[in-house]
């Protein structure tokens, strides 16, 4: 089977997942991700969602955070303030996932605003949610993004989730309890922290893809890991299952 | 029947003032559509808007010119996009300009807690790293005076109204809500005067698992308006209606349409 780009990002930021695992998901990527995960290689991960929704197992991909079907399937459902204040804030969920608008060499996260000024913005987004505190309590943060230029930014012009600062140590600095992110997953490849100085660098591309292409597609001089390693193509089985949950019909 | 059992245009009339400070919650589930609705075909002006995920009805009462405020914590249209009427109204000023008071959804969630706490703020690790705290004044570091450790303090939330749809109410205007509850008892208690609009109205509450009920002695006025938070929904009575999300896309996007489906409402 061929598959697309988003394809193949869908099914590694869904492998990325374990089972064991309990997962803070963001619509979107990350939601299709997590869910594929669920249907393949992690029957056991528990996705927690920001409306409340503890173990939620929909059996279709949901539209928004708050569908009905995340309600309905979910072990538990809590309200707001207590989704936030007594089960991500000490540290219960093990992985956020979360998209991105801008992203940049650091892995800090900008869904705010486009442009150097916050009271005349250039393009408003819709804003933080539930991401900065996902992305301060969370074990680990994944990121799932397209990478492009406008994407992928040497500094964000706005920092709505705090990841990496402006290298290492900062979140330590900031009493900040979670790893932040340790995987940027692309239609690309995949990006990870630098140990020493937790840029950002390239450490696995996905098959058919060049390392030009990746840093073509980088807004700041995107390193390279001492090794680049190669994606595993997408399965028959994860092609299946996540067109299943996505409605897409055709090949490629 | 309870005399605070009223129908919608009374309780929007009698409750929602220009320049008041209302909140209508929901999240994604329960959302007050039909209130938001009547406040447009009043004619409010001047309303500073509170609400974690001002969405579709938030879109409509910006565009209507409603408001001259949004205190918030994500503003889009979830699954779907931008929207476009609150976009407007910040880059261009169209309907109106807009003031922005702009939180996390953590935050915005213990605001309401310490509203309806009785308390003037409340603390949290939240907002640490970001760039929230140099354009939102209702952000501060505190000390903890046990620990000495540093967090965030917001101050509470206390809306002039607070607005939720809920599943029903007996005729005693008890408020009976499930599902995904949201921050639904926290503005209603945070809010010095609240409306519940509902399902129907029951004879008797009978129980249901994780359900919240608000005694009606705590609510204000409690409307029936079945099918009320449409395209929102509730839980039990109705879907989510996910296409029409979708397609307020493509209403909103443009003025002219967003003038069309205003005459509409306002009809």
């Amino acid at each position: 089977m061929s598959w697309t780009a988003d394809e193949m990002m869908t099914v590694a930021a869904a492998r990325a997942l374990r089972g064991d695992t309990r997962c803070f998901v963001g619509i979107g990527l990350p939601s299709t991700a997590a869910n594929l995960a669920r249907r393949t290689h992690a029957p056991e991960l528990v996705l927690v969602y920001e409306s409340g929704t503890i173990g939620a197992k929909p059996d279709r991909l949901p539209l928004s955070i708050g569908d009905g079907v995340l309600a309905a399937t979910a072990d538990a459902v809590v309200s707001v303030p207590e989704m936030f204040n007594y089960w991500l804030q000490p540290g219960r969920i093990g992985v956020g996932f979360l998209g991105a608008a801008q992203i940049d060499r650091h892995g800090n996260i900008n869904t705010t605003v486009i442009g150097p000024d916050y009271a005349d913005p250039g393009v408003r987004l819709p804003g933080a949610g539930g991401a900065p505190e996902i992305a301060a309590s969370c074990g680990e943060v994944i990121v799932v993004v397209r990478q492009s230029r406008r994407t992928f930014v040497d500094r964000v012009d706005f920092v709505t989730s705090f990841g990496h600062g402006s290298g290492p140590g900062d979140r330590a600095r900031l009493g900040l309890r979670g790893r932040g992110p340790v995987l940027v997953i692309t239609d690309l490849g995949v990006l990870e922290p630098d140990p020493d100085t937790r840029e950002l660098i390239l450490t696995r591309l996905h098959p058919g893809v060049t390392a030009e292409q990746a840093v073509a597609a980088t807004g700041w001089p995107l390193r390279a890991a001492a090794a680049v390693t190669t994606t595993e193509p997408p399965s028959e089985d994860e092609l299946t299952a996540l067109r299943a949950l996505t409605g897409a019909k055709e090949n490629p | 029947m309870s005399a605070r059992i009223v129908p919608l245009a009374d309780a929007i009339a009698e409750l929602v003032h220009d320049g008041d400070t209302v909140a209508l919650e929901g999240f994604t589930h329960l959302i007050p559509v039909a209130a938001g609705h009547e406040i447009i075909r009043q004619g409010r002006r001047g309303l500073t808007l509170v609400r974690m995920t001002p969405d579709i009805v938030y879109d409509q009462l910006i565009g209507a010119g409603c408001a001259a405020k949004l205190v918030f914590s994500w503003a889009g249209n979830p699954g779907v996009g931008s929207l476009h009427r609150f976009r407007d109204a910040v880059q261009h000023g169209w309907p109106a300009p807009l003031e922005i008071e702009e939180h996390s959804h953590a935050g915005m969630a213990n605001r309401y807690v310490a509203g309806a706490s009785g308390l003037p703020f409340a603390v949290l690790r939240g907002y640490l790293g970001t760039d929230l705290p140099a354009h939102t004044a209702t952000i501060a570091p505190i000390t903890c005076p046990f620990t000495g450790e540093t967090l965030t303090a917001v101050p509470a939330l206390n809306p002039d109204v607070g607005i939720v749809h809920a599943q029903r109410a007996d005729r005693a205007g008890n408020v009976q809500f499930w599902g995904i509850t949201g921050v639904h008892k926290e503005v209603v208690l945070a809010s010095a005067r609240s409306l519940v609009t509902v399902e129907e109205i029951v004879d008797e509450l009978t129980p249901v698992p994780g359900a919240v009920v608000l005694p009606g002695w705590a609510v204000t006025r409690v409307a029936p308006v079945p099918g009320g938070a449409h395209p929102s929904y509730a839980m039990g009575y109705s879907d989510r209606d996910n296409d029409y999300y979708q397609a307020w896309d493509r209403i909103s996007r443009d003025r002219d349409t967003f003038g069309e489906w205003l005459t509409g409402v306002r009809a």
